[in-house]
């Protein structure tokens, strides 16, 4: 009975109506950044440019300093690339633990770990400032990498957790009765085994590490060595109603994660609805 | 990432997949026996980090608000001065209005709009695919990159007045981001743009574990559109629906990055929320204890509402 019809079209055609008016806003975000200084004000907000000019992007791609985009860009991609091994490494370890473990403790670490989700992160941030300075963590890629790892590490462990919870122990005792020893059990059968969850774990963590900008704006705080958000707040934060610059970095700063979306966007939208039913 | 390893795992699985044999699996786990594989210490380095980066640097902070501490220097310690200062400041008690009003509306209009766009892509569509993705897009963005869009949006010169001046609605232009009464009203639209995504995939998953059949036997036995979906459709993803709201609700009364590079709080605080306060009484204007009072002021009420809504949409009581 869910056949084609008539009324299946018209659903279409609406569908893609509001699909066009939700998206208005990339419209004017590609036809501003194309406009060159003279466009900006004597023409409408609402018309396309009448002679696209790429060199509001060639200004933002030779910016230096600290909003150096190119090396934003490549900041960026190490402390994602980091932060999402060292949450995979952890979160799987502790999240079969405790989801295994049928000790009391294992409860109470894993309350531990969901509570620590829904803490506000500013309640904690000036300590942990001090804490990381006194420890030599800021200004450096690796002082992030850590803690990211540190503050998404609950929902990493959660997410595993939940995933175990799920999964029997079959192949685990399979194992033991063929000799392999518990590292290798872990490393060679459940590991493999849990790459739903992984994948789960690198899209949320990818994606909250590479746009976050309050962390990396307080923990990086002062040096050159800028993630891409922050170098594009200081890059912005020089120019007044410049749209056309404002845009042109706005877009430089999007692209890399829309074509990622958009190249994998199915294992993007499963696991935030997978990774979130547990 | 895991490809490397999966055929020498699969190779090992391969005799026992797909079958439950009877008496495997969480049943014959020995209980209280502890852990049958792994170690527990293997648990040690992750808890040890959550706990130093989550709860000791909370706990400290915790103990700052009932202190008169500036962020550098000594400090007193002054009971519960910080929090009276805080219900008597007409400012903070406007940014917890904010707040609730931006995290309740947003989840509300978020994921009803989310609703009609899943159940409007639901089944038979032919591009429903593209459409999802397209509609899902806005969620990748990081917040900072999606308020400087819709600031220019919402600008004075920008293309929402620019439209309606075209429509013949120029005496309804105005300058929104600047605009005691609109200005939150801008915020809310640019949270529910961002968070509508979100909403429809979790729908979208919810959707699709209803049987077809069922909703058929539904309509041949004369139900409605609307009574086949207030009684088979919305009983079957309610638990989509409190994953959703739950996640929604923590997600906004947080906000933050939004509102910090839409209107930076104002225009004369109309904006300011819970987490921008804190982050100016603490960060900008040098009252560590009074920003950290707010911000357990801010997690209590996280706290509070999760827990709610956890209670309220659970769909089975027992799990």
């Amino acid at each position: 009975m869910f056949r084609y019809t008539k009324l299946t079209l018209l659903r279409e055609i609406g569908l893609w109506a509001l699909a066009l008016l939700f998206l208005a806003p990339f419209y004017f975000l590609v036809t501003t950044a194309l406009k060159p200084d003279n466009e900006l004000f004597t023409t409408s907000a609402l018309a396309p440019p009448k002679s696209p000019d790429f060199s509001n992007f060639v200004d933002v791609l030779t910016a230096t300093g600290n909003s150096n985009v190119v090396m934003g860009l490549v900041n960026s991609l190490i402390i994602t690339a980091g932060s999402i091994v060292g949450l995979i490494a952890l979160g799987s370890i502790t999240g079969y633990v405790i989801s295994r473990s049928t000790r009391r403790w294992s409860k109470g670490a894993y309350y531990l770990f969901l509570i620590a989700i829904i803490l506000p992160g500013q309640l904690g941030a000036v300590p942990l400032y001090m804490g990381a300075r006194s420890l030599g963590l800021t200004g450096s890629a690796w002082g992030l990498i850590v803690l990211y790892t540190g503050m998404l590490l609950p929902l990493s462990i959660f997410l595993y957790a939940n995933f175990f919870r799920g999964l029997g122990t079959d192949y685990e005792e399979a194992a033991t009765i063929d000799g392999a020893s518990k590292s290798q059990i872990f490393s060679k059968v459940v590991f493999p085994m849990m790459a739903p969850a992984t994948g789960t774990v690198t899209i949320f963590a990818g994606l909250i590490v590479w746009n976050d900008f309050f962390t990396s704006l307080i923990f990086l705080g002062g040096s050159d060595n800028q993630t891409l958000p922050v170098a594009m707040y200081y890059y912005i934060g020089s120019l007044v109603s410049q749209w056309n610059s404002i845009f042109a970095i706005v877009i430089v700063s999007m692209i890399p994660i829309l074509a990622l979306f958009l190249f994998a966007q199915k294992r993007f939208i499963q696991g935030f609805s997978g990774g979130l039913k547990g | 990432m895991t490809a490397t390893m999966q055929p020498e795992s699969e190779a090992a699985e391969a005799p026992r997949r797909g079958g439950h044999t009877p008496g495997a699996g969480q049943k014959t786990r020995p209980r209280g026996q502890g852990l049958q594989f792994g170690h527990w210490w293997w648990a040690l380095p992750g808890i040890a980090l959550v706990f130093a980066i989550h709860y000791v640097a909370t706990g400290i902070g915790g103990f700052f608000a009932f202190t008169n501490w500036t962020g550098i220097g000594s400090f007193k310690i002054t009971g519960w001065a910080n929090f009276e200062a805080i219900f008597k400041d007409p400012t903070k008690v406007g940014a917890l209005s904010n707040t609730l009003f931006l995290a309740f509306g947003s989840v509300l209009l978020g994921n009803i709009a989310g609703l009609v766009i899943a159940l409007g892509l639901n089944r038979v569509l032919k591009t429903r695919y593209i459409l999802r993705t397209l509609f899902f897009m806005p969620v990748v963005l990081s917040p900072l990159a999606t308020a400087y869009i819709w600031k220019y949006i919402f600008d004075f010169d920008g293309p929402l007045n620019a439209f309606l001046t075209a429509v013949g609605g120029a005496d309804q232009a105005k300058p929104w981001l600047a605009d005691p009464q609109w200005a939150i009203w801008t915020v809310l639209v640019v949270l529910v743009w961002s968070s509508t995504g979100f909403a429809m995939v979790i729908f979208m998953a919810g959707l699709a574990g209803v049987p077809a059949e069922v909703e058929e036997a539904a309509a041949i036995d004369g139900a409605n559109l609307w009574q086949r979906f207030r009684n088979v459709t919305l009983p079957a993803i309610r638990p989509a629906v409190a994953i959703a709201t739950t996640l929604g609700i923590v997600q906004g009364l947080r906000v933050f990055d939004p509102i910090m590079a839409l209107t930076g709080g104002g225009p004369a605080g109309a904006t300011e929320t819970l987490a921008t306060q804190v982050y100016k009484q603490a960060f900008a204007l040098g009252n560590f204890g009074g920003g950290a009072a707010l911000a357990l002021v801010l997690a209590a009420i996280i706290l509070i509402f999760a827990v709610i809504q956890q209670r309220l949409t659970r769909s089975n009581p027992e799990d």
